[in-house]
């Protein structure tokens, strides 16, 4: 995750790069940044409790804030000042998340005040794809050495995968995020694309069971 | 030709929604609807093309796995794609005829009953946002004074889509439409909660949340959110049988 971080500072117009896990239970945590000064930046939002990067994981939608001088005395009136300080200047955050199925947000810095171009608004979305498919691998335990090719990006548009998650969900008894989890896992383990699988749930031709 | 009177009806329905807690998921609902009562097409669905320029399902008229799968195969071809790419609408498409044009998505859409197809602009100025899409299960032509009013009603999902939140900034844009892409998924889930709980199908559950929504005057969006956060406030709708 610290990789893509880096990568994605060095690919985008961005000073800096950060990613944060975040729960409805619990402390959120600053999981990888591009540098430690960065990091830095990602961890002030915690400690006063507001900012772009929890904005985007509670609205679902990305936080543009690419003036944080003019953003800081409305949006935030305690972690604009501070992130200037840090010589942040504008701040994007993407939220990784499927549906409501959440699991945090990626935060773009810029020493410059200033919008992110479409094309790199691309980019940016891309790096928050992948980072939110890096999570999802992380948070399942099943060999993740094989069988990765037959799954392809947890995003792909397909309604059934979704409609899926809800199902298993109240099957199981379990948060949509944990039932992503589960419905990833199974199609590793299985080695099939996670479309059919998704399709086999919702045709109840398949039912993942209590326990893995 | 549709009726001036029942027409209008729609464009204050439409017009009215425009407020401040307009809700982009259940205004493309509506417009779907509308749309396909008023041309007695089988179907109407709104598709959003996102930041990547890869067009979404945003809404249908109805719910059918079969239609919504058509909609989504456009992402890659079809009427939908070739009018987002230039900007033009497709009319009067006779899908028997199209296999060559769109070997994908044509002989799905015929599998599906469907035999013509059009799709009208979600343009403002320059700009494509995305395409309106109907099927008709006959090969008559839509008459050119029906074109125009369709496009007139693909031309206030854009309007609508611009007004929220008075969007100047094509930050605004990106930060709306990615929030309704996520909740068009949100949907989906909801979906699958509530197929899971009362043991039916997705398309069922959309019926049942959609009269929900309907009979307690309750938007889409509030309702499907409530079904992942909160389902014990939905009664019936949450409550296995």
């Amino acid at each position: 995750m610290q990789r893509l971080c880096r990568a994605a500072s060095t690919a985008l117009p961005a000073t800096g790069v950060g990613v944060s896990v975040m729960s409805d239970q619990g402390d959120p945590a600053t999981v990888a940044a591009s540098d430690p000064h960065s990091a830095t930046v990602e961890d002030l939002q915690f400690t006063l409790g507001e900012g772009p990067c929890i904005d985007a994981y509670n609205s679902g939608s990305p936080v543009m804030a690419p003036d944080l001088a003019v953003a800081a005395r409305v949006r935030w009136p305690g972690y604009g000042p501070a992130a200037q300080e840090h010589g942040v200047q504008a701040a994007f955050a993407f939220p990784l998340q499927i549906g409501a199925a959440r699991l945090g947000a990626l935060d773009i810095y810029r020493d410059q005040p200033g919008s992110l171009s479409p094309e790199t608004l691309v980019e940016a979305l891309t790096f928050a794809d992948a980072a939110m498919t890096g999570l999802l691998d992380a948070q399942q335990h099943s060999n993740e050495d094989d069988a990765a090719p037959a799954l392809d990006d947890a995003l792909d548009n397909r309604f059934e995968l979704y409609q899926a998650q809800g199902m298993v969900a109240v099957q199981l008894g379990i948060g949509l995020r944990e039932s992503m989890i589960r419905i990833r896992a199974f199609a590793y383990a299985q080695n099939r694309p996670l479309g059919h699988v998704a399709d086999d749930i919702v045709a109840r031709r398949l039912a993942l069971e209590t326990d893995p | 030709m549709i009726a001036a009177e029942r027409l209008a009806q729609v464009f204050v329905e439409l017009a009215d929604t425009l407020t401040d807690d307009f809700d982009l998921i259940e205004f493309l609902q509506l417009l779907a609807t509308h749309t396909s009562d008023l041309f007695d097409a089988r179907a109407a669905g709104l598709l959003l093309a996102d930041q990547r320029g890869r067009l979404q399902v945003m809404a249908a008229s109805d719910e059918r796995a079969e239609l919504l799968e058509l909609f989504q195969v456009q992402a890659h071809e079809g009427p939908c794609q070739d009018c987002f790419t230039h900007g033009e609408a497709v009319v009067n498409a006779d899908l028997t005829q199209a296999h060559h044009r769109w070997p994908t998505f044509a002989p799905r859409a015929v599998a599906a009953g469907y035999r013509s197809v059009h799709a009208f602009p979600l343009r403002l100025r320059k700009q494509t946002y995305g395409a309106l899409n109907l099927f008709g299960t006959d090969t008559g032509q839509m008459a050119p004074a029906d074109t125009k009013i369709v496009q007139a009603l693909a031309d206030i999902a854009t309007i609508g889509m611009l007004q929220q939140r008075a969007i100047q900034r094509g930050d605004d844009l990106t930060e709306q439409l990615q929030g309704a892409l996520n909740t068009r998924i949100v949907i989906e889930q909801a979906k699958g909660m509530i197929a899971q709980t009362h043991a039916i199908t997705p398309d069922q559950a959309f019926n049942m949340l959609r009269d929900y929504c309907r009979r307690n005057g309750l938007p889409l969006t509030d309702v499907a959110n409530r079904v992942i956060t909160a389902p014990a406030s939905l009664g019936e709708l949450m409550t296995p049988a």
